[in-house]
């Protein structure tokens, strides 16, 4: 405790001429002390960060002006999804790479969802291909492949999101490619059949 | 009727106990704190379900924030010092010794060489000013173009530090267009792999990633 023990309790007896020092209480006010202690921990308390920031690795495909066209890895029409990212958080994704002019790819809208959002359909085309290997009209290197192209006004969120969407549904293969004028055509044009400004 | 006499007590009580749970507090606090460094904007990072903690060091930073400004900065203070003398030899910009160290012992940078003098100039808290109205770290998409100054800084920096970790930092209403200039300026670089900052978030259940995670626990 904060006082001591002064009293002497010994058999020590002072001689009756000697004058005894007057007591002090040796009980300090420990109140200003608990103060600045609380204080010094608000202080820490608010500036302190305990949650370390977390990353995501991410690998971009190889890239090399060097490599032969022939020589570059190509992706299979029949694994392949494409995924838009558009502006207000909109996700158009169609089947396959969208590289037959005279058969446009149905453009389909969807949101980032727990249910019925862009999820269900990456889990659709991952079983769709497990089904093809089954069957037999793939071998079992062919993996599903998804194309994440993200348009100009989609924002960062758009593109984390997908890449968690990625890792979430355990995608092994996927590419961040740059949208090209073809498929901005697909979402002006699927935006003009849905009157979405 | 006898009064009850009600036997007054002290109002003193003892403080021991109490100090002595502030203090055992504060000590923690103390010794978990790590101070956030000085961050020019704000940045509000999505969030993800990736576990990777950040590294401690050797970390290259490259901020973007809402408005699409790019920031640079590296952690530790001699290579900053070292990356400031390569980059004033690279690009010539005169730099006087005490600007050097001004550059070395502060944080993120986020403006174009030409302005980059008198930034270093200026005293720390007209500095903080000057980066609120900063236009960026200039980027582009090629990497060989001479207005792409953040190749610039990044191929000072790995130059100095091979062992860096390049990290981006952007918040979650920046735009692609941003961030690709970015990323395309690494590519240039054939820089491949990096991270991407991101805060914490559950995984959904019923999710492949949800089975996996609960397989590895049951595992363990």
């Amino acid at each position: 405790m904060a006082e001591m023990d002064t009293s002497s309790s010994g058999g020590h007896k002072k001689g009756p001429g000697v004058k005894k020092g007057k007591k002090l209480s040796t009980r300090v006010d420990l109140t200003p002390m608990v103060d600045l202690g609380f204080l010094l921990i608000t202080f820490f308390m608010y500036t302190t960060t305990m949650a370390k920031p977390k990353t995501m690795e991410i690998n971009m495909p190889y890239k090399d002006e060097n490599i032969p066209p022939d020589k570059q890895s190509k992706v299979k029409e029949s694994t392949a999804m494409t995924i838009l990212l558009s502006k207000d958080h909109r996700v158009y994704y169609y089947e396959g790479i969208g590289s037959d002019p005279t058969n446009p790819p149905q453009l389909q809208v969807t949101y980032f969802k727990n249910k019925g959002g862009i999820r269900d359909a990456i889990i659709n085309k991952k079983k769709k291909v497990e089904d093809m290997q089954r069957q037999g009209a793939l071998t079992a290197t062919d993996k599903a492949t998804f194309l994440i192209k993200p348009d100009d006004n989609s924002t960062y969120d758009d593109l984390v999101n997908i890449l968690d969407e990625m890792s979430i549904n355990d995608v092994k293969v996927y590419a961040i490619v740059d949208i090209t004028p073809v498929d901005k055509e697909f979402i002006m044009k699927t935006e003009q059949a849905n009157g979405i400004q | 009727m006898p009064k009850v006499k009600l036997p007054r007590k002290s109002t003193n009580i003892d403080m021991t106990a109490m100090c002595d749970v502030a203090f055992l507090l504060l000590t923690f606090f103390m010794l978990a704190t790590k101070f956030k460094p000085d961050e020019p904007v704000v940045v509000k990072t999505p969030s993800s379900i990736s576990e990777i903690p950040l590294p401690d060091n050797d970390i290259m930073m490259i901020t973007v924030d809402p408005k699409g400004r790019v920031f640079f900065s590296i952690d530790n203070k001699n290579m900053r010092k070292s990356l400031i003398e390569n980059i004033d030899e690279y690009k010539k910009l005169g730099l006087s010794e005490q600007e050097k160290n001004m550059f070395a012992i502060g944080s993120s940078i986020g403006v174009p060489f030409g302005q980059l003098k008198s930034f270093l100039a200026a005293p720390p808290d007209q500095q903080k000013q000057f980066e609120q109205s900063a236009p960026g770290v200039p980027t582009d998409t090629t990497v060989n173009s001479d207005a792409n100054e953040l190749a610039a800084w990044i191929r000072s920096a790995r130059n100095t530090n091979p062992k860096l970790r390049i990290v981006i930092k952007a918040d979650e209403s920046a735009t692609y267009p941003e961030v690709k200039k970015v990323i395309h300026t690494l590519e240039g670089w054939k820089i491949f792999k990096f991270n991407l900052l991101t805060n914490l978030k559950a995984v959904p259940p019923g999710t492949a990633a949800y089975e996996l995670q609960q397989g590895g626990k049951k595992e363990s």
